[in-house]
């Protein structure tokens, strides 16, 4: 597998910031409670880790090692208050669906991580192409779980896509009496899904693990999918 | 990648050089950045406000629609000080919309102390005549898919929001002691398992219309831009 390749694998789903890294729970508990919502997030994510990793990348020679981590939090933090000030002042319309969400960004210690692990040791365009895959990652679960805590938390998926099409109304999936389900829309309902979410990624990976012993023809060492 | 940590001979003269050179370089970041967010600020700050006057004209619109009026409404503003009555502790804005140089309308804010999570508030309109034209929450955290129905914009009941019911009422059509919701004794509806945000916008408006018509012809008679008192007023 080529660099570029084992990039995307890594960020999109052998290193995936929720399934593996288990980094970004914060904005996990507070915003997938709808489809929407998550989605909107995950993409304003993907925005902020693509800039951070190539600012990072871009200034990465001048950055002496022992003050990394306090200059990564001011560029990161700078990174983000632009693009909410970009943001609200020339999409105003996007800026009132996802402002709230933007400034939530700096607390996802995902992008932290990446710069730290990632941009601060290799060159602009794989760090960019690293920032966008694992951004990528967050939004397909953050997505998924949000889509996820909707169906069962109050029986509807892709309310409030109005804030961002006009004219276009969420679907009531289950029967409009649904009571709905608290428990999924309060944070433990994040917890639950993304512990079903691991589960089942640790189960693919353990039989493919598994599948990979048995072509070998009964390799005497035993590996454990993490 | 800077260049891995090596120890010199002279240690303690070593480790005081790196210490201000890595100080001096983080005092260059702090400034190059500082300078940057300053700059995108200078850059937004116009189109920011421009689009906050909008929001805030947009989200009256909500609550009275702009052909009711032919005034300057943010510019025919009184400013409140903190009522009780309406739920606010602080200093607030009050709108007085007026066509032909006749009252039409009062537009003001107030805040339902007593929410499940937290206060919620609501702008509010009110006719000269004494009706409570339109009301909305404009900001709220209750259960998201379970209280937050009293904002429309989260109501599944896109046919007729809650919030509706309170359109064009007044204490004639129905007096204030039935003002209240179903569970109370009164004649508004609640939402199975979210009474407390009814009951807690409910009674914001009931209190807050309470509290502006004995009070109307003051209101609309201060100079704009001046400060309401409440001397002299009914309690």
């Amino acid at each position: 597998m080529n660099t570029w390749k084992a990039i995307v694998h890594n960020g999109v789903w052998k290193q995936n910031t929720l399934l593996a890294q288990l980094l970004g729970l914060c904005p996990l508990l507070a915003v997938s409670t709808t489809l929407v919502n998550a989605v909107s997030l995950g993409l304003a994510t993907i925005l902020v880790m693509m800039l951070a990793n190539l600012a990072i990348s871009a200034l990465r020679s001048l950055i002496p090692y022992e003050i990394r981590i306090p200059v990564f939090v001011l560029v990161i933090a700078a990174l983000v208050t632009v693009v909410d000030l970009a943001f609200n002042a020339f999409l105003h319309d996007l800026y009132l669906v996802l402002g709230i969400f933007i400034p939530l960004i700096v607390t996802n210690c995902i992008v932290l991580a990446r710069v730290e692990a990632f941009a601060a040791k290799n060159s602009l365009a794989a760090s960019t192409l690293d920032g966008l895959a694992m951004g990528v990652g967050f939004l397909w679960v953050i997505g998924l779980i949000g889509g996820i805590r909707e169906i069962i938390g109050q029986g509807t998926l892709f309310s409030g896509i109005e804030m961002i099409f006009p004219g276009l109304s969420g679907l009531q999936i289950l029967p409009a009496d649904y009571p709905g389900f608290l428990i999924m829309v309060l944070p433990p309902g994040a917890f639950f899904t993304l512990g079903l979410l691991i589960a089942g990624r640790n189960w693919l990976e353990a039989r493919a693990a598994a599948r990979a012993r048995r072509q070998a023809g009964g390799a005497t060492t035993v590996t454990v999918a993490t | 990648m800077s260049e891995p940590l090596d120890i010199p001979p002279n240690a303690e003269a070593g480790a005081l050089r790196i210490a201000l050179r890595t100080a001096v370089i983080l005092l260059a970041f702090t400034l190059a950045f500082t300078a940057f967010m300053s700059a995108a600020w200078q850059l937004t700050a116009k189109r920011i406000a421009i689009s906050a006057e909008a929001e805030k004209l947009g989200l009256i619109g909500a609550v009275l629609a702009p052909s009711f009026y032919g005034n300057a409404l943010l510019d025919d503003a009184i400013v409140l000080p903190p009522q009780a009555a309406l739920g606010l502790d602080e200093e607030a804005r009050l709108f007085r919309a007026r066509k032909h140089g006749k009252p039409v309308a009062l537009v003001f804010e107030a805040v339902a102390r007593d929410g499940y999570a937290g206060p919620i508030r609501l702008l509010l309109a009110v006719s000269n005549d004494g009706r409570l034209l339109a009301v909305r929450v404009t900001r709220h955290k209750e259960t998201p898919g379970l209280g937050d129905y009293i904002d429309p914009k989260k109501d599944r009941n896109k046919a007729r929001p809650w919030i509706t019911q309170f359109a064009d009422l007044d204490f004639d059509r129905l007096p204030a002691e039935r003002w209240r919701v179903k569970k109370d004794g009164g004649q508004f509806d609640q939402r199975a398992g979210a009474t407390i945000s009814a009951r807690a916008v409910t009674n914001a408006t009931r209190q807050a219309l309470l509290w502006v018509l004995p009070r109307r012809d003051k209101l609309f008679a201060l100079p704009s831009g001046t400060r309401f008192t409440d001397q002299g007023s009914p309690p």
